[in-house]
Formats: structure tokens, C-alpha cells, sequence
């Protein structure tokens, strides 16, 4: 068997790009709900990272583990608990957060595992997901087709400002936000007001302890 | 590297010689032991297959499991059936002897050419029986140790082994972590459960009952307890299966018959299975050496000796591992393979965790389970890119 001989694509998927961008080369990385690991294979190949995943999916955790990437099956929810304080660089949840049962526990265990946090979610005041609301009035199917309101794993969905609201209340800091439209161009979110929540389809955030 | 002669007196087994390696561990060293005695003697039975590479940085020490031994992946020279992980190791397969360097070692206390309770006693010239001094998981990797030492490795690339051979390799990873650079201990614990203790004790006893046991000293007597040990391993062969393997393979079909016989006979294929799993155990174990493995196993416990905090055994550790368990596995559980895994990450440790869905219950380790061999494969590539080794 050669598994030296896996295929690896320089380029990711842009939002997942966004967030490689956001850390730095040959830094410690966390990556909760990390899927099929292909964020964090890129980081770990193209950024030198020492990084770590945690999968909910036991599919997902063998394809990473069969790649090589240190990946371990868990749960956002319950699991954060286990790891030290200041662990890691950085903990990235990457289009996990509105899948998580208790998004404001997740976050603080984020910014407390790690010196900074990397959060991306999909923006649910997006104009098409308001859109659809206002012009169906049915729950919008966004993520993926056939992903109806009752089969859905992402039970708490937010907007960006929502999110930027719950941050404050939990005294957590935003660095940096990027916002990224249809057209995959983004939008730096220094003050992120109506247009960003209206106009960003992905938001990312990059989140630290005050 | 001397050949073995037989010196398995309980064994009976005129004119086989083991083929191997040997250790031969002089009073200069003595390896001592956690029950506080020292053993001034100790030979140690291992194999290798492949060629270990000019920086020696490819050897992987394979740790058996409690019936196994130093033969992996070769005809077994007493029963002469194939070895217990040949779909494991071997050129091309997942431990790639065209790549990897594989030790197996007999355990100490074992009965296959490693000095055990069946062996002479030095000191009074007659077979330690019950004076052996009782081992530990901890003990065996000690031995182990001794032995990488004489190999000149002084960094083993991994430390593996499934059931007991993967409490010896989260030994390893305690003991001398500087030593390993990965450790996948497979469907294992880092203590044994009341549970298992409970099933090793019905073992234990089942032994010990048999008159031909002779207090321990049937070597003496010219005697073995075959009943005692092939009821033992017939107890133990259950835990090792699933329920639904059990179904699949017999049902409640009978054994060369078509109705019940009112009888005790073997009615069903499953007695007649497990009379036979007994009885061609019987001609390759020692009953002994069954009771002192056993009770090492009973004994293993990575955190009593850090404060009951199993994380504070993994503290600092640089070793990648990769948990492995199987979801039919009832005997060592995924829960308790997760919590080795909460104690690394506790530590932020290296580890990779995968459990592998099967039917096939504990024995999954040793079985022809795809998934298992990919994921293992795939994570001693990541790791072998990460050290360089080609």
C-alpha cells in the first residue's frame, strides 16, 4: 500500500480559504468538525501547522485518519471540556457553529482552548435566505439539497448579527471579520452593520479572549 | 543469533526446536520486577521480519495478545497453523515488511521460549511452577525494553498490538515515551474492568480445580491440567466473539446430527467449536503461564500509579497515537479505548481515534477487517512521512 501516492489539491474550497488565510504558518491548530479533513490537510501540508481534528461522522474521522491527519472521533458539545487551556493556536470551528446544541458553551471553550478562535458560518440573514422566507415563506434549504427544517443537523442558525451580538455578550473579542458574497469576493467586516448581514453569504470571524 | 532448544517440559514436544531469536538477560542485569524480586535469568524469544534501515528509525515492536506469541507471521511450529497477524504483517500489507522493521517478543511468563513459570528454576534446578514471581504488564514491556536496547534502537517508529499487547503498548508510550514515536494500542484499555478481571478469575479457577494441577507443580508430578485450561480458554474464546458471529456461524445448527441426542454430548456446532478451541489450546499454552498473564492483565492500571489521573500518565508526551476499537468489541468497549483518548487530549497529545464498525466482536484485530487495515495503513504513512522514513 502507498499512501504516499494520496492526491493533494493546492486549493480549497474559498471559504475554507478564508479561513487557512487567518493562521499562521507552523502554528498549533485545532480544527472542530473537521469533516473530511480538508481544511485542515491543506494546512497542515501548505502551512506547516501542527494540527488536530475532532469529527462527529466516524466516516469522516477515517477518512482522515486514513490520509494520515491526526483526527479523533467527538463531539463539539460535549468533548471541548477535555482539553486544556491555551492547547492550541488556534481553534478553528469551521461551518460547524449552527450545528452545535449550545453554541455560546462551544464558543467560550474556543477562545479558551485556543489563543484565538476561527469561526465561519453561512449568514442566515443573507438577501436570498431572507429572500426566500419573505417570497416562499418556507424554511430556506440552503445548506444542502434534500436538507429539510426537521432533517437538518444545523439547529442554530445566525446571522452575522447575531453572532457579532452574541460575542459581545459573552465579552469575547473580534480581531477580524471577513464577509464573502455570492460571487466569492469578501468584505472586511470592521464594523459589521446592515449591508455586510445583508450582502454576506459566509462570514468568518477571527475571535480572542478580551 | 542462537537457535532455541525446547525446554518446555510440560509441553511435551519431542524434537521441536522453536526457530528464532533469543535474548539471553545474564545476572549482570536483572530485570526487576514490580513485586518487588528481581529476576537474575530471563531469556527472551522474539522474531523479525524485515531489515531494519541504516538510521533505525523503521523498527516496529509488535506486543502480543494473552494466548499469542513471537510468531506473527510464519507457520507456527507446534500447531503449525498460520500466524495470528499474517493479514497484518508481511511484504505489501499494512506493517510493510518491505518498509518496516517487526519485532514480536514472547512475553515474560509466556510459554513460548521467553522464561516463564514452565521453565527450570536456577536456583533449585527444578520448573518454577507457582514460585515464578507474579508479573506485570509493566514487567513485560521492562523485558521488552532490554531487548530494543540490545537491538541498538534507540527510537522505535511504533509500538502496536491489540487486547494485551495493546495495554503493553500504552505501557511503552508511559514508560518510555521518548522511545516511541507512534503507539497504536488496538480494542484495549488502560485498565482492566471488573468485568474482565471477573472473566480471567472463572479462568483462573477453572484451572486450579483440576486435580492434575497439583497445587501448581503438575510439571512435577508429570501431570497438566488440560481440562482446566481447556475449560479456561473456553470461557475466555466466548468473550472474545460476538453474539452476532456466534449466529452467523452456528446458529443453533447441530453437530453431526439431525435432532438432539438427550444427552451431554456436543449437540450443537457451537459446543463441539469451542470443546475444540479448548482442547488444541491446551497443546500450545501452559496453564501457568495462563494464571500469571491473566493476572497481569487484572493488575494493569496506567493510572493508579499517577495520582487515579490517567491524563497525568500521558503528561508531556510527544508520541502520536492512533486508538483504535471496534464497535462488537464487548470485552474491551469503545468507551473504554475513549478514555485514553480523553486523557491524551487532556494533555493535547497527538492522537488519532478511530472505531472500527464490525460484527466481529474483540477478535476483530485479528480478522480480515478492511477498514481497520486502511485506517492503521493510513495513519503509519502520515507518520512515516513526518519521520522520514521511506
Amino acid at each position: 500500500m502507498d499512501g504516499n501516492a494520496v492526491t493533494r489539491p493546492s486549493t480549497i474550497r474559498v471559504d475554507l480559504q478564508l479561513v487557512a488565510d487567518m493562521v499562521t504558518a507552523r502554528s498549533r491548530v485545532l480544527d472542530v468538525g473537521c469533516g473530511d479533513g480538508a481544511l485542515l490537510d491543506y494546512l497542515v501540508h501548505f502551512k506547516q501547522v501542527d494540527g488536530r481534528g475532532v469529527e462527529l461522522s466516524q466516516a469522516g474521522v477515517n477518512a482522515c485518519v486514513r490520509h494520515g491527519l491526526p483526527v479523533i472521533q467527538g463531539d463539539a458539545d460535549t468533548d471541548l471540556k477535555d482539553y486544556p487551556s491555551d492547547a492550541f493556536d488556534y481553534v478553528i470551528l469551521s461551518q460547524t457553529l449552527q450545528a452545535t446544541r449550545d453554541p455560546r458553551i462551544v464558543l467560550r471553550h474556543l477562545v479558551r482552548i485556543g489563543q484565538r478562535a476561527i469561526v465561519s458560518f453561512s449568514n442566515f440573514g443573507f438577501w436570498r435566505v431572507r429572500w426566500h422566507l419573505a417570497w416562499h415563506g418556507r424554511m430556506p434549504v440552503a445548506e444542502a439539497p434534500g436538507l429539510y427544517w426537521y432533517d437538518t443537523p444545523n439547529i442554530h442558525p445566525c446571522t452575522i448579527t447575531d453572532f457579532v451580538d452574541l460575542c459581545r455578550e459573552l465579552d469575547i473579542a473580534i480581531e477580524s471579520g471577513l464577509a464573502l458574497d455570492r460571487r466569492g469576493r469578501t468584505r472586511r467586516l470592521n464594523s459589521p452593520g446592515f449591508f455586510a448581514n445583508l450582502f454576506g453569504e459566509q462570514a468568518v470571524f477571527l475571535l480572542r479572549r478580551p | 543469533m542462537a537457535q532455541l532448544q525446547p525446554r518446555h517440559h510440560n509441553l511435551h514436544l519431542p524434537g521441536v526446536t522453536l526457530p528464532g531469536h533469543r535474548f539471553a538477560i545474564g545476572p549482570e542485569t536483572p530485570l526487576r520486577l514490580d513485586c518487588g524480586v528481581s529476576l537474575s535469568r530471563l531469556d527472551i524469544a522474539y522474531q523479525t521480519y524485515g531489515q531494519l534501515n541504516a538510521d533505525r528509525s523503521n523498527a516496529i515492536l509488535v506486543c502480543h495478545a494473552l494466548s499469542g506469541d513471537q510468531f506473527v507471521m510464519e507457520r507456527h511450529p507446534v500447531t503449525g497453523r498460520e500466524g495470528w497477524w499474517e493479514n497484518m504483517v508481511g511484504p505489501g500489507l499494512t506493517l510493510d515488511t518491505d518498509r518496516y522493521f517487526v519485532i514480536c517478543a514472547n512475553v515474560v511468563g509466556g510459554c513460548m521460549g521467553t522464561t516463564g513459570p514452565s521453565d527450570i528454576d536456577p536456583a533449585t534446578g527444578k520448573p518454577y511452577g507457582l514460585t515464578f514471581p507474579l508479573i506485570t504488564i509493566a514487567d513485560m514491556v521492562r523485558a521488552q525494553k532490554l531487548l530494543i536496547d540490545h537491538l541498538g534502537i534507540e527510537s522505535l517508529f511504533c509500538v502496536t498490538g491489540g487486547s494485551m499487547g495493546g495495554m503493553q503498548a500504552l505501557q511503552w508510550a508511559v514508560s518510555y515515551p521518548e522511545r516511541v514515536f507512534t503507539c497504536v494500542p488496538i480494542a484495549t484499555a488502560a485498565r482492566h474492568s471488573a468485568q474482565n478481571i471477573a472473566f480471567h478469575e472463572v479462568g483462573r479457577q477453572a484451572i486450579m480445580a483440576d486435580p492434575d494441577w497439583c497445587g501448581g507443580d503438575y510439571l512435577a508430578h508429570d501431570k497438566r491440567p488440560r481440562r482446566g485450561l481447556a475449560v479456561a480458554r473456553m470461557a475466555a474464546h466466548i468473550t472474545y466473539l460476538s453474539e452476532a458471529t456466534l449466529h452467523r456461524k452456528f446458529g443453533r445448527n447441530l453437530q453431526d446430527r439431525r435432532e438432539v441426542a438427550y444427552g451431554f454430548d456436543a449437540d450443537f456446532q457451537v459446543e463441539s467449536y469451542l470443546r475444540h478451541q479448548g482442547s488444541a489450546f491446551v497443546e500450545r499454552f501452559d496453564a501457568n503461564s495462563y494464571l500469571y498473564i491473566t493476572r497481569a492483565m487484572d493488575y494493569f492500571d496506567l493510572a493508579s500509579e499517577h495520582g487515579g489521573m490517567l491524563a497525568n500518565a500521558f503528561r508531556g508526551t510527544k508520541s502520536r497515537f492512533c486508538v483504535i476499537s471496534f464497535t462488537s468489541d464487548w470485552l474491551f468497549p469503545t468507551t473504554q479505548s475513549r478514555e485514553v483518548v480523553h486523557a491524551l487530549n487532556a494533555v493535547a497529545a497527538n492522537v488519532s481515534f478511530v472505531e472500527i464498525a464490525t460484527d466481529k466482536g474483540h477478535d476483530a484485530f485479528l480478522l480480515d477487517v478492511p477498514e481497520f487495515f486502511a485506517t492503521f495503513s493510513g495513519f503509519l504513512n502520515g507518520a512515516a512521512e513526518h519521520r522520514g522514513v521511506k
